[in-house]
């Protein structure tokens, strides 16, 4: 796990060379990444489809928690950790 | 290469058999740099023998439709191809994630936007050392690490992600940690760095590269400690030497499971070196649609599975976990292509591997013999 989570203002980033993509062979979404191909459950799509380059980890969250009907405190640490999880792997970026 | 799912192969595909994830096409075998460890066949295929544009255009589309998600565009040098933008955009409109493995030695500033331009995903340059004596040296093209250096920076201006690949062997270890240094510095966002597997051109070079124990150990520590390092700067992927390992690697993730590698005219191989077991016969895509190639053609089904397993394979317990290791070394090694990787500590060849990774490790006297363009 992380050492701490991502603060609400910052901005998710899908870097270049990332792409969203449907897999019609397999029939599921993918993210594609240099070297990379990551199985997305219906968890992780829905938080990147919400990455748009200007909504904040806080307005994701809000619209998540609203979408699923679950608590933002839940959502958050769901959403923190798939998110460092691909930072670390220089898969997402943030921006402060 | 390295491909990895989270989540286990799902479901869709023809009597068990997975459909592939990634496609290497070696779009031609020119080069002007002379790796002695490069991985193409000794015996190359000439320029008028390469596939044309329209065939690896239909290509891609098939590979797409079968499954394939990442294309890796490679060589030979595939910038030589004078219609490596028409080629890129044909993999881009097939819907395939499209990686460039190159050189970089033909690469212009014009070229690369020409490249942005068509879609091109992603970019893997190789590295043959960390200053021009020793890159040249080792590529045997005075002046190619001026230009690699060159267009590095053009890439990375360009806005493409960037993947180093150093491949590193006794004569240029002692440069791993300037080059994962180096790398950082392009902002690379990967590295790869990979010990000469020797296939091709490398096993005729295996006294002159092979590195000793002791430098395959520390490169291991040197990349673990770097990974540590620069987590979420920088990922590192580590291909270790395996003369010095007691396991052999789960060679293309499984025969015919996950890859596949089409060469410049055509030829649809289970692996880069696959060519070198003589009892195989390849399918062309000009005469058979490449689904049947991947789900029925004779060199895929031949080491799919277990079945084709001898002892000490076909009892132990790793069997599923890498295959029996890889089947060309099997055969450059144990001169039968079904025997178990000899590299491997159950391997009744095994004792002879390390005596063999020892001596060539000492060998002072062999030099570097240079692959020769057909």
């Amino acid at each position: 796990m992380p050492d701490s989570a991502l603060p609400a203002e910052a901005v998710p980033v899908i870097p270049r060379g990332v792409r969203l993509h449907h897999d019609h062979v397999r029939d599921g979404w993918v993210l594609l990444a240099p070297e990379r191909t990551i199985r997305l459950d219906p968890i992780g799509l829905a938080i990147l489809r919400q990455i748009d380059g200007t909504a904040s980890l806080g307005q994701i969250v809000a619209t998540l928690a609203e979408a699923y009907d679950a608590a933002p405190e839940q959502i958050t640490g769901d959403v923190d950790a798939f998110l460092q999880g691909l930072m670390e792997r220089r898969i997402l970026e943030v921006r402060p | 290469m390295t491909e990895t799912l989270t989540a286990p192969e799902p479901t869709k595909s023809r009597r068990g058999i997975p459909a592939p994830i990634a496609m290497l096409a070696e779009l031609t075998h020119r080069c002007p740099l002379s790796c002695p460890y490069c991985s193409n066949p000794l015996e190359m295929v000439r320029r008028d023998s390469e596939l044309s544009t329209e065939t690896w255009a239909d290509v891609f589309r098939q590979a797409a439709d079968l499954g394939v998600l990442q294309l890796h565009l490679s060589g030979g040098e595939p910038a030589a191809r004078r219609d490596l933008v028409d080629l890129v955009r044909a993999a881009r409109d097939a819907g395939l994630y499209t990686n460039l493995i190159t050189s970089a030695i033909g690469l212009t500033q014009k070229r690369l936007a020409e490249l942005d331009e068509a879609g091109l995903d992603h970019v893997q340059l190789s590295l043959q050392g960390t200053d021009a004596e020793m890159a040249d040296r080792i590529g045997g093209y005075q002046g190619g690490f001026k230009r690699k250096m060159q267009a590095a920076q053009w890439i990375v201006e360009a806005g493409f992600p960037l993947t180093l690949n150093a491949v590193v062997h006794r004569q240029n270890l002692h440069q791993l940690p300037e080059a994962i240094e180096m790398a950082v510095q392009m902002k690379a966002r990967r590295m790869e760095v990979a010990i000469v597997q020797f296939h091709g051109w490398a096993m005729l070079n295996r006294g002159a590269m092979m590195p000793t124990r002791e430098q395959a150990q520390e490169a291991g520590r040197i990349v673990a400690e770097a990974r540590e390092r620069l987590k979420g700067t920088m990922v590192i992927d580590y291909v270790p030497a395996d003369y010095h390992d007691d396991y052999p690697k789960r060679c293309m993730g499984g025969w015919g499971t996950t890859g596949l590698n089409i060469t410049p005219d055509g030829l649809v191989l289970p692996c880069h070196a696959a060519q070198t077991i003589p009892s195989l016969t390849f399918d062309n895509v000009a005469d058979r649609p490449l689904a049947e190639i991947w789900y029925e053609g004779a060199a895929f089904q031949a080491y799919r599975g277990t079945d084709w397993m001898q002892e000490p394979c076909r009892s132990c317990e790793r069997r599923t976990v890498d295959f029996g290791g890889c089947r060309c070394q099997a055969m450059a090694l144990a001169g039968d292509p079904a025997a178990t990787d000899p590299v491997c500590i159950k391997s009744p060849l095994h004792h002879k591997v390390v005596e063999m990774a020892e001596a060539f490790s000492e060998d002072e006297e062999t030099p570097l013999t240079y692959r020769v363009n057909a």
